[in-house]
């Protein structure tokens, strides 16, 4: 469809744009003899990589690996996030979800950022490609909180993902975790219908033996509704499918 | 009766002067044989046969010319081997002693691998002779000799320090001292200089980096689920969830109190971990000069000698009247010169801990190497409180009942403005009024610490001062939040002091000198301070540096800075080469300095005489916090 190509050249060129702009702020300093390079670098560029979920998931005769991480990269003001996430179960990768997004704090707002882009679902079923807008940030009381907004030539599809840290000490960390995914239309080959398709949450306990490095254990849900139940069914899936996780939650 | 006038400071001509550099009784070097540090037997450097041992004080470097190394340098403060950024091999630098009257001359060589500087913190220098890179001059670069040539116009205890990138964070500062031109006797029998610094075996980028990502990153004494239960013992069940409420709301916590902490900072004094324990030898009924200069990136101490009233006699380099105290707050920059009068001959401990708690710097006054004293608990932690959001206390104790009303919090608000309720009109607590009365008694006719329009205009209604801009400042994403109601904070040090001591506060600093510029301001000029705590974003009246214009002032005028807080951290703001005259109350003795600490939701203002033509550096001396843009360029022309 033609507003979506057009959609992604519009987030292409403005990804394109970040370094450009990012270095004009650099210099954005105006009215004084700037004499050789500025008193202080407010400006530079920053990046971290982390995976919040990073885990075996076991139900007794079914083991299976999941992964959920993000990186950003960027001065405070502009940044490219990157995320991934998806399953692998027996050599098969399922559930695959790979986004690209340019980020920006939203004016007037203290905490939340805008993030639009693209998304990709790359895994062992058929691609897709979508456009992606959405934000993320910091509701009150500290509830972490990403609805976003997909849409392709097949259709829309939304998210929301939602964490919050409880802390039982200053080191152990006990996350309640979901994940909601919509779609406007039903996609049999990828498992996914139309309506709410897919509920995954959780709750994991991690002890920060450092704050890069926390190795977790919790307790995880996975869940097919309407007719993505019906498509997991046919394959002779799981549609209510409860685990044990144990894992570790680093970032670089 | 004044012997003379700190007007007489500037214009003194040069002294002819003897040889010695040492001329004052009983001053102590400190450079103790053998011992020398381990770490610093691995580099031979020019000056590695002053390198000290573990309980020694930096060595002292007097005259008027000087030879100067910036170089790497291994050490190991924590049991492990890092690498400092150090002047002439050491941790700190050598105490350079000048005297005033002099034209010194400092030569200064860089053998590092990157730009260096060194800024003379609180000198009063032609603005080419400041420091500062990129304001300055263009920095000294690796190989390079810089030579700073300045006269020496005042006199007191000031530091020095790297104004390049990180690199006061990995070492590079010292200590300077200034004698009196007149040769005054001095009233101590022993001089130490105590530079209290932190050090981590971190990389700082890889801090400040940290911080970006998570902001809480050091900081391990947060609410837990287990002090829920604690403070609902203590304070009850409403209360106590009122308030993880009100502080859940704005997504900020009351256990901020320094963005750096004790997990990865270890506490130097001069130069020596608390295990080292430096030691200064005294006699007993010795008078003790202490010159305590915080020269710490990010860490705000609160020093005590348990045992030991000490008397302030000097801040900032300049002369107070003496004030008796058992504990001083001292703010990252700021200097503070005490007299201790020990009477027993048994050994004190020098107890600098860290506002936030998290670990202390630690010395020890003994008559004998060797001997130490009790090193106390750390007090408890402080914790903020809604006046240090400067919001309304009225409107808080209508929270505690469960209503919300007064608080204004929600993202989206409309930019608050910081005027609408000057300090007076709120619930007057019973130490503003003290202040009041003080201001009335000492300095009548004396424009007072109050600036605000609905203040300022019956007293100063003669003027014709225009009144400050009304500096709005809206929330976003670099303002978590805006002081609704700033107040009057000088008569007290801040949060986290037990009831029964005695604590320095900026009301108790009258100048022993009467200011030099008898002139009211022009002009007001208000700056908030403001940042986002959780995006780790700071800067002034809502912008980084690399966004803002600078603050221009005309050569010759005479300005108060209003400075309001509008974050929850403490603020020290340092303006280069010109005082910054606090108006706390003592009128024309009012105590100039050149780093003056705003507490979290505070408003205070100084007066500034800008008579030194240049450009000059503006800024909030955290380290990490001036590097993420709180830091503004003054043009004086």
């Amino acid at each position: 469809m033609r507003t979506g190509r057009v959609f992604f050249a519009t987030v292409l060129s403005l990804c394109a744009s970040v370094p450009a702009h990012a270095h004009a702020t650099a210099s954005g300093a105006s009215g004084y003899q700037q004499i050789g390079e500025p008193p202080v670098m407010d400006n530079t560029v920053f990046y971290h990589l982390f995976f919040n979920q990073m885990e075996g998931r076991t139900n007794g005769p079914d083991n299976e690996f999941r992964w959920e991480g993000e990186g950003w990269i960027g001065t405070d003001m502009n940044r490219l996030w990157l995320k991934s996430e998806g399953f692998v179960e027996n050599g098969i990768m399922t559930d695959g979800d790979q986004e690209a997004l340019y980020d920006r704090p939203i004016p007037h707002l203290r905490y939340f950022d805008l993030q639009a882009g693209v998304r990709y679902d790359l895994d062992s079923n058929p691609g897709r490609t979508w456009g992606a807008i959405g934000i993320e940030g910091l509701a009150p009381y500290f509830f972490e909180f990403a609805p976003t907004f997909y849409f392709n030539d097949r259709g829309v599809a939304g998210r929301i993902e939602g964490s919050y840290d409880v802390l039982i000490t200053n080191r152990l960390i006990a996350q309640p975790q979901f994940e909601l995914n919509f779609y406007s239309r039903s996609d049999p080959s990828r498992e996914v219908g139309s309506g709410l398709s897919e509920l995954d949450t959780g709750v994991r306990i991690r002890y920060e033996l450092s704050r890069k490095f926390a190795p977790y254990i919790g307790f995880a849900y996975t869940g097919q509704y309407g007719a993505a139940a019906g498509f997991v069914r046919n394959e002779d899936g799981i549609t209510n499918d409860p685990r044990f996780i144990f894992g570790v939650r680093v970032w670089y | 009766m004044r012997i003379r006038s700190a007007a007489m400071r500037d214009r003194l001509p040069d002294v002819k002067r003897v040889s010695s550099g040492i001329t004052r009784r009983g001053f102590v070097q400190g450079i103790v044989a053998g011992g020398v540090m381990s770490v610093l037997d691995l580099w031979r450097w020019p000056t590695a046969a002053m390198a000290r041992n573990g309980a020694s004080s930096p060595p002292i470097l007097s005259g008027n010319n000087f030879n100067l190394t910036v170089g790497r340098v291994p050490v190991n403060f924590t049991g492990r081997l890092a690498y400092a950024t150090a002047v002439n091999g050491l941790v700190p630098g050598p105490t350079l002693r000048w005297r005033e009257g002099d034209n010194v001359i400092l030569a200064v060589t860089n053998h590092l691998k990157e730009q260096t500087s060194i800024h003379w913190h609180g000198i009063r220098t032609p603005s080419d002779m400041d420091g500062v890179p990129g304001l300055s001059f263009p920095g000294i670069e690796p190989g390079e000799t810089f030579v700073y040539r300045f006269p020496v116009r005042q006199s007191g205890t000031y530091w020095y320090h790297s104004h390049s990138h990180f690199q006061e964070q990995t070492g590079h500062y010292g200590a300077l001292i200034i004698d009196r031109a007149d040769q005054r006797q001095a009233d101590h029998d022993r001089d130490y200089v105590i530079v209290l610094s932190d050090w981590t075996d971190q990389n700082p980028a890889t801090v400040l980096s940290n911080l970006k990502h998570q902001s809480s990153y050091y900081n391990f004494h947060q609410r837990t689920v287990g002090t829920l239960f604690a403070d609902v013992g203590k304070k009850g069940l409403d209360a106590t969830v009122s308030d993880r409420l009100i502080w859940g709301r704005m997504n900020m916590a009351p256990t901020d109190i320094l963005d750096v902490s004790g997990a990865t900072y270890t506490y130097l004094l001069n130069g020596n971990s608390p295990a080292s324990n430096w030691t200064g030898i005294f006699q007993p009924r010795e008078r003790v000069r202490l010159r305590f200069i915080n020269a710490s990136s990010m860490t705000i101490f609160d020093v005590r000698i348990p045992g030991l009233r000490m008397s302030v006699v000097q801040a900032d380099g300049n002369d107070v009247e003496p004030v008796s105290v058992d504990e001083f707050r001292i703010s990252v920059a700021e200097v503070y010169d005490v007299i201790v009068q020990p009477q027993e001959a048994s050994a004190y401990t020098i107890f600098a801990q860290a506002e936030d708690r998290t670990g202390y710097a630690r010395g020890t006054l003994a008559p004998s190497y060797g001997m130490s004293g009790t090193i106390p608990p750390m007090d408890p932690r402080p914790i903020r409180t809604m006046a240090d959001m400067g919001m309304n206390m009225g409107a808080m104790k209508m929270d505690q009942t469960g209503a919300m009303a007064g608080m204004k919090m929600e993202d989206g608000n409309k930019p608050s403005n910081a005027h609408r309720m000057p300090a007076m009109d709120m619930g007057n607590p019973p130490e503003y009024a003290r202040r009041a009365r003080m201001i009335g008694a000492n300095a009548p006719g004396q424009p007072g610490p109050h600036t605000s329009a609905e203040f300022k205009a019956p007293d100063m209604g003669d003027m014709a001062a225009p009144i400050a801009n009304k500096v709005k400042i809206a929330i976003g994403p670099q303002v978590d939040n805006v002081a609704e109601v700033p107040t009057e904070r000088l008569s007290t040090a801040g949060e986290g002091f037990p009831a029964d001591r005695r604590v320095l506060s900026y009301a108790d600093l009258r100048a022993v000198y009467r200011g030099t510029d008898p002139r009211p301001p022009d002009r007001e000029i208000e700056v908030h301070s403001t940042g986002n705590m959780e995006r780790f974003i700071w800067g002034f009246d809502g912008l980084k540096f690399s966004d803002a214009e600078p603050i221009r002032l005309k050569l010759g005028e005479r300005v108060r800075i209003t400075l309001v807080n509008d974050t929850m951290m403490e603020h020290p703001v340092h303006l280069h080469g010109l005082w910054s005259e606090i108006e706390n109350g003592n009128g024309e003795f009012r105590p100039y300095k050149h780093t003056v600490n705003v507490k979290p939701g505070e408003r205070l203002s100084f007066l500034v005489s800008a008579d030194t033509p240049g450009q000059w550096a503006f800024h909030c001396h955290l380290l990490f916090h001036m590097e993420s843009g709180m830091f503004r360029a003054v043009i004086v022309s």
